[in-house]
């Protein structure tokens, strides 16, 4: 293996052959099994949903403005909030950080050539567009009016929108998470090189474990769910419209059953991402490795048994509310370990102010916030005031906007060197990520008040009373909007222009450092040998620091 | 005193000082924490900023006693929000005996809400001060969510299901509630008005309008237009049980076991007769499913409920056995 000192700026040469130059044609991209390939496919597709998305947001903040409402009919609105609820989630959040840096990451991060299954992981890719398509199909013919939530007999029976096609779109989309997730979890149990054993993997491929075992045992569910509403609407079966003798709790209960784990398969990802961030940029340890892996996978198995406390207010037995939220408090727990261990990470470190860094700090703050206002929710008592207001809004937004999008924004730009092989303006990567800290706290925060005020959440008017701060969250919206385009235009400018980046500019210490930039085809020369744990600067002289002492082997998680 | 943006709603209900303690509590500990947290980011972010390009952090790897530490301490923590939110819970969805009881129906998109004695509202309710109030609750159609910030309750209204929720309002006013579950097109002015009122002008208002239709009397009329009284004779002798003295009994089932028939037991005999079947009786009853309305089940429940203290004939002792007589 070569080694990567730190050079001075300018030295570096782009590799003459690399995956992006391998192969030339749009054939060699709609056809390619290359993982890392794929990984550019999905981040144009999830760019292009977080931006339809992203429109549908900025028109319901501009709507709200005034109480009456500024700018289209309730039927709209609801179809704005719907809408941008139904590509966010499915269509961004849960694909973007595992289908797009997973995918590029995780066979370099274990040292192997591409994932187990490489023509699943295309497949997947195209059954996320055909998905993709059915829902844009309804989005584009009528629209959807029924909540991302879909609860009947609201979308089956009542709803005049288009929700067939968007619910077999959905239905479509579970099966590229389900093949994503096999091909993870077979690619990591198969393929890692000699010496990377569990315990000196990367926390990103720990998170993305965790995630993986969510996608494969949550996603048929939902799956079902959908295609029970789906049938119900078409052919009139009776499973949820009490009319029909069916029962509409019995769909929260399926629906929440997937849908609250795919919470932490949007937020687990992003806290891999931070815990690779904090220690390369603290240039230490992380802090609690077995804690923060265990961790993973606590929140995995606890956030299957918490979903009913969606329901404390549906008429459901006190006992079973009682129990579920208990669970749900002690879901906080293994959460609350990252955070204190991130923080610990950075005590007496050697910490940069580099944009990624940036990003992982203002993930954990934000991710403290939304965490912390989780309790109050899990908190049954407070539950009844605070159910279905925006407190609700403000809490998952700072879980999935603050947490998750950070997460996948600090990851683009700590790995955009290693995708790209150029560097992106420092500067200006610097001034939007903190742009995006100070919109996105405008715009969120007054939402805690809000809700505690009473306000209800999918409203297309409201009460004057709740205007000043209703203001306040669309002015932090338009600083939210103009922090999301800044990268878009200067990352797109710098795969072309950016400074020739080399393999290991920041330096870190993961595997995929010790390869070209942007890695060959097959990712690796020669199959690496891993001879040193996760994050550990000081017995890497390679990477050319002071304070390195020589290589030792430390076996103190013994295991290979 | 209302100022132009307030931090919370007022307090109206027995409901509201209860949530705004535990919010007070719950706030105090939480902001310790995120404040601990950022104070820890920040400082060492200042404090350890990299000096020199090559330097490398002191590798620290971990510490058991603090992951021991911020892992039970927060679980104590923990335990005492879970429990004091439990308690306020339990007591919220532990009806106490001597309510008010009041109807509640949710349709697309509007409500309709009914005193006691068959007075009819539609997007207002009013209710005396400091007396315990229940709203039972039923919906025509699609889920809705009754909700009364200012006595911090809330209740979803799930169609096939009657729910229902309890407050005592502690003062005077007007406060808003609001369909706080999301219901479709007109989902945003589905609220309106709950007026809370001192006992003698709620009764003052009771009777300045004649009540429009006693629920009794319409439950009465609907008893002998939908047939009912040709199984269900007052003296036991027909194919079905006899009402009286039945509303608030223990009802002695076919298979043996026992059931309170309150008024959800009622609406389910109504609309799937053949889901409890009492003992000494045959399944012969159809279902009303499609041929009731919400409203007329609530008249019959009431005409029902009018007949709890008429004695139940012997012969059918086998059938309903009086239990309190109050639930």
């Amino acid at each position: 293996m070569s080694s990567a000192p730190i050079t001075p700026p300018g030295g570096e040469k782009m590799p003459r052959e690399h995956y992006l130059n391998a192969t030339y044609g749009i054939r060699s991209w709609l056809l390619t099994t290359d993982h890392k390939r794929i990984a550019l496919l999905y981040l144009i597709s999830v760019t292009f949903f977080f931006f339809i998305g992203g429109v549908f947001a900025s028109l319901i903040r501009i709507h709200l403005l005034t109480p009456g409402g500024y700018l289209v009919t309730p039927e709209t609105y609801n179809k704005l909030f719907t809408m941008h609820g139904v590509a966010m989630i499915f269509f961004f959040l849960i694909p973007s950080i595992p289908a797009v840096l997973g995918n590029f990451l995780i066979p370099i991060m274990i040292g192997a050539k591409d994932v187990a299954f490489p023509k699943l992981n295309l497949l997947s890719w195209y059954v996320y567009l055909t998905g993709g398509a059915f829902v844009l199909y309804s989005f584009a013919t009528g629209g959807l009016d029924t909540g991302w939530t879909f609860y009947t007999p609201l979308s089956s029976i009542y709803s005049n929108s288009a929700v067939t096609p968007a619910v077999i779109g959905i239905f479509i989309n579970g099966f590229s998470s389900i093949l994503t997730g096999l091909n993870f979890i077979v690619t990591i149990h198969t393929m890692r090189a000699p010496g990377m054993t569990w315990m000196r993997l990367p926390l990103f491929v720990w998170s993305h474990y965790a995630t993986s075992i969510i996608f494969v045992l949550g996603t048929p569910v939902i799956a079902i769910t959908l295609l029970l509403a789906g049938l119900e609407r078409m052919f009139h079966l009776g499973f949820f419209n009490p009319a029909y003798g069916g029962d509409p709790i019995l769909f929260q209960h399926l629906f929440w059953f997937y849908s609250h784990p795919a919470v932490y398969i949007m937020i687990l990802p992003a806290m891999g991402v931070i815990s690779e961030i904090v220690p390369t940029f603290a240039r230490k340890p992380i802090f609690g490795y077995d804690f923060i892996a265990a961790s993973s996978i606590g929140i995995a198995v606890i956030g299957f048994i918490v979903w009913a406390h969606h329901m404390f207010l549906t008429g459901q037995s006190t006992y079973s509310a009682v129990a579920f939220s208990f669970l749900t408090f002690l879901v906080a727990i293994p959460s609350a370990v990252k955070v204190f261990n991130w923080t610990s990470t950075l005590y007496k470190g050697s910490i940069s102010y580099d944009t990624p860094m940036l990003y992982g700090l203002g993930f954990i703050g934000l991710f403290t916030i939304g965490g912390l206002t989780g309790l109050f929710l899990a908190c049954l008592g407070l539950d009844i005031h605070l159910h279905d207001t925006y407190f609700v809004i403000a809490h998952f937004h700072y879980i999935m906007v603050g947490g998750a999008i950070m997460g996948y924004l600090g990851g683009i730009h700590f790995w955009w060197p290693k995708i790209t092989g150029r560097r992106y303006p420092e500067f200006l990567a610097r001034v939007a990520a903190i742009v995006l800290f100070v919109g996105f706290n405008l715009t969120f925060f007054p939402q805690f008040v809000l809700g505690y005020l009473g306000s209800p959440r999918r409203y297309s008017s409201y009460p004057p009373e709740f205007q000043v701060l209703n203001v306040m969250s669309t002015a932090g919206a338009s600083i939210l909007g103009l922090g999301y385009l800044l990268p878009m235009i200067y990352l797109t400018w710098s795969m072309r222009y950016g400074k020739v980046a080399g393999q290991n500019p920041w330096p870190a210490t993961g595997l995929e450092w010790t390869t070209d930039s942007p890695p060959l085809t097959e990712n690796f020369h020669q199959t690496p040998v891993v001879d040193w744990e996760a994050y550990d600067f000081e017995h890497r002289p390679e990477l050319g620091l002071s304070g390195a002492i020589s290589k030792k082997p430390v076996p103190t998680h013994g295991d290979d | 005193m209302q100022s132009q943006m307030p931090l919370y709603p007022e307090q109206a209900s027995n409901f509201a000082p209860q949530v705004d303690n535990l919010v007070l509590f719950m706030l105090a500990v939480c902001v310790f924490f995120a404040m601990a947290i950022c104070a820890a980011v920040i400082y060492f972010f200042f404090k350890y900023r990299r000096k020199h390009p090559h330097d490398i952090g002191v590798p620290i790897h971990g510490d058991l006693r603090l992951e021991v530490a911020w892992i039970v301490l927060p679980f104590f923590l923990m335990l005492a929000m879970f429990g004091w939110g439990a308690a306020i819970y339990v007591n919220y969805r532990r009806t106490p005996a001597d309510t008010l009881d009041i109807y509640v129906i949710g349709k697309q998109w509007m409500w309709k809400l009914q005193q006691p004695d068959g007075r009819k509202e539609i997007n207002e309710l009013h209710v005396p001060v400091n007396r315990n109030v229940r709203l039972i609750l039923a919906s025509e159609d699609v889920i809705h969510d009754f909700s009364v910030p200012s006595f911090r309750v809330k209740m979803d209204v799930v169609p096939g299901h009657y729910n229902t929720m309890w407050f005592r309002p502690t003062k005077p006013g007007k406060y808003h509630f609001f369909c706080s579950q999301y219901c479709g097109t007109n989902h945003a002015v589905m609220g309106g008005w709950v007026t809370v009122m001192e006992p003698h002008d709620y009764a003052k208002w009771l009777s300045g309008t004649s009540a429009s239709g006693d629920p009794v009397a319409a439950g009465e009329k609907l008893y002998t237009e939908l047939a009912c009284n040709t199984c269900h004779q007052p003296d036991g002798k027909g194919r079905g049980p006899s009402y009286n003295g039945v509303y608030g009994s223990k009802v002695k089932l076919a298979d043996g076991s026992t059931v309170v028939a309150d008024d959800a037991y009622i609406r389910e005999s109504i609309l799937q007769p053949n889901a409890k079947i009492v003992a000494g009786y045959v399944p012969v009853m159809p279902s009303f499913q499609g041929l009731v309305t919400e409203d007329q089940i609530l008249a019959l429940t009431a005409y029902i409920k009018s007949l709890r203290d008429r004695p139940p004939p012997a012969k059918s002792g086998a059938a309903a056995e009086s239990a309190t007589g109050n639930k």
